[in-house]
């Protein structure tokens, strides 16, 4: 990217002397998309996972055609429809009322299209009191709703859907989530970049994994989200100037190694620690967070054993916790850190260590699970 | 972009201006009156430049002297603004340019059409103060339109040009700046090519010159003036026009990359 012409002149000479396609990257320069190759059928619903700078946003501007490819080509049969962008366009000082015009028009439907739909789509985002109030004094939940209700009033034939469906309230959410599945329903294919993996395993039952612009897996969604866990980039491995470090953090359940638990599971976390050198009185511990980083258990082996432990140079300890998962369905990482507490040093610490995935067939939410129960329905 | 596009587009293409339109005059006190103000700014400091002139010269100031600074003006401040508006439209756009897919042409247009509401709004203010001074419309009046046509495509042409320019480089915002600043004193508003003798061929060769000249022509003097060199704008713009288009629809792809 070239700022000014002071950086592109240099760069237009150094382009031209380039010779080969191997040159074609300058050092700082990288594909973000590489070797993709994969089809959609009509109706089908393909959920798009992968870390940060993976390349899912990126392949979701070529899809839609916003970019064009470097190499190869894309074929898309239809009208398709990208939600990149809640509310794309909307003026703040512009009322609810002319923001829905302007959103619609700009996403693709005709302005005798949006008045045919206007009720339902105010009805849809229930903001109907504040139609007429200039969207800078709407909340940013309320200003996401509305961008949100617009878009899923497109009707179009291929729907590519980025990251969208976490605004609002969960009643929101909830209601999303169901249009979503009605637009599905309506035989529309749909591409959907989440990193929220329920809704990605409630609505699609194929996943492609995105890895530094590769494609990882293709397969059932299922099976990618397993690897999307073990795939884990922040891990780290650094021995340099450590004394103790966290080698391998490990789960286990009834079936050996595994990410996805069922509610009220035991969990096995195996703990390698090394020394670097000789230390003493030390201890682990372990803490879990749920999906929006608030620490919802911990513990360690001195709080539970009383005692603290040492490690001689070269040597490995392992350290087994049993863990009862009375966790609600969702997401949770698993943190752990070794650490002194007469002193209060941390060794090491790794975080996300592991994330986990617990399922239920109660739909509840929260990270305590207190398996509800209807025993009388009127 | 075929002709079916902008058919399909029409609706965003309205409301993108429409949007522009009512932004600029929400919240502001004075509103619509924005839109006489700065051409009457240009007017009174053209009749000051005129007033002195004449002082200098020793030759009677008229009602004439102020008709056509008023004439002159008018389109002038259309074109500034349109320049000025359109080079930032698509960089301002930023969040659209890089997520949504749909020609991104409509950016330097609508900011165009934008401009042109306030150009039709101190127009036709002014026609009223001309008939108040004493000018009636002649034949020669009607010739006025393709005038300002020749002058509407000109504007699109190199906005369309800067627009894309100035998302690659943003140098280019910079110098439409100073080039705008001192583009007055190049171009025939405050005063009248003849005044330089020989030299008028050069001032002519901006192609905004020979429409204000025509213009003032057609609406105070009621005469044809510099013909040819209407031509040559008119050809000049509408060669500009189409590889502005042509251009911009090759540059296209790279916008969401390189903004």
């Amino acid at each position: 990217m070239y700022d000014s012409l002071r950086d592109f002149i240099p760069a237009l000479v150094k382009q031209a002397f380039k010779k080969s396609e191997s040159d074609l990257l300058t050092s700082s320069e990288f594909w973000a998309l590489r070797n993709i190759s994969f089809s959609v059928a009509q109706g089908e619903s393909v959920g798009i996972i992968g870390h940060n700078g993976a390349g899912k946003s990126t392949m979701l501007k070529h899809l839609n055609g916003i970019m064009k490819p470097t190499g190869g080509t894309i074929t898309v049969n239809g009208k398709l429809s990208a939600l990149i962008e809640i509310g794309a366009g909307f003026h703040p000082d512009l009322s609810g009322r002319e923001n829905i015009f302007l959103n619609g028009t700009i996403l693709g439907m005709s302005r005798a299209e949006i008045r045919r739909k206007f009720d339902e789509i105010v009805d849809f985002s229930g903001l109907e009191e504040f139609i007429d109030t200039p969207v800078k004094r709407y909340s940013s939940g309320m200003h996401a709703r509305l961008g949100f209700s617009v878009a899923v009033h497109l009707e179009p034939d291929i729907l590519v859907v980025d990251e969208v469906l976490s605004v609002g309230d969960y009643v929101f959410q909830k209601k999303g989530l169901d249009k979503m599945h009605s637009i599905l329903k309506g035989g529309a294919t749909v591409l959907f970049v989440s990193h929220n993996l329920r809704a990605v395993s409630d609505l699609c039952d194929r996943s492609l994994l995105l890895d530094h612009g590769r494609v990882l897996l293709d397969g059932p969604t299922h099976e990618v989200i397993d690897c999307y866990y073990q795939s884990d980039p922040y891990k780290k491995s650094g021995e340099d100037d450590k004394d103790v470090i966290l080698k391998d953090i490990l789960t286990y359940g009834a079936n050996g190694e595994q990410n996805q638990f069922y509610e009220k599971e035991k969990l096995r976390l195996e703990v390698c620690v090394k020394g670097i050198k000789k230390v003493d009185k030390l201890s682990v511990c372990i803490y879990v967070q749920d999906d929006n980083n608030y620490s919802i258990f911990d513990t360690s082996t001195e709080r539970l054993t009383k005692n603290s432990f040492s490690i001689d140079e070269n040597e490995i300890k392992k350290h087994i916790f049993e863990l009862e998962l009375n966790l609600g369905p969702g997401t949770y990482h698993i943190g752990a850190l070794i650490y002194r507490y007469d002193i209060q040093k941390t060794y090491d610490f790794l975080f996300p260590a592991k994330t986990i995935f617990v399922k239920s067939d109660r739909d509840a939410r929260g990270a305590a699970n207190l398996y509800p129960v209807l025993i009388e329905v009127p | 972009m075929d002709i079916s596009n902008i058919i399909k587009y029409k609706d965003l293409f309205y409301m993108i201006s429409w949007r522009e339109i009512k932004v600029k005059y929400k919240q502001s006190f004075m509103g619509i009156l924005w839109a006489l103000f700065m051409p009457i700014i240009i007017i009174s400091a053209g009749i000051l430049v005129k007033y002195s002139m004449s002082k200098v010269a020793g030759t009677q100031f008229s009602y004439k002297e102020i008709a056509s600074v008023s004439i002159k003006a008018i389109p002038w401040s259309f074109f500034v603004s349109s320049i000025r508006f359109s080079t930032n439209s698509l960089t301002s756009n930023f969040s659209l340019v890089t997520k949504i897919k749909f020609p991104k042409i409509i950016f330097p247009l609508s900011s165009v059409f934008s401009q042109l509401i306030d150009f039709v709004i101190a127009a036709s203010f002014m026609v009223i103060f001309l008939l108040i001074l004493g000018y009636g419309f002649s034949a020669k009046s009607l010739f006025a339109i393709v005038l300002l046509a020749i002058l509407i495509v000109y504007t699109i042409a190199l906005s369309i040009l800067l627009s894309a320019a100035n998302l690659f480089f943003r140098d280019v915002k910079y110098i439409v700046e100073v080039v705008l600043t001192f583009a007055i004193f190049f171009t025939p508003v405050f005063y009248e090519v003849k005044l330089f003798g020989a030299w008028d061929k050069l001032l002519l060769l901006n192609p905004i010159s020979p429409i204000l000249e025509c213009l003032n022509g057609c609406l105070v003097m009621d005469q044809f003036l510099y013909m040819e060199w209407v031509a040559y704008s008119a050809v000049f713009s509408f060669l500009l026009l189409l590889s502005s288009i042509k251009i911009f629809n090759k540059v296209e792809p790279m916008f969401a990359e390189y903004i």
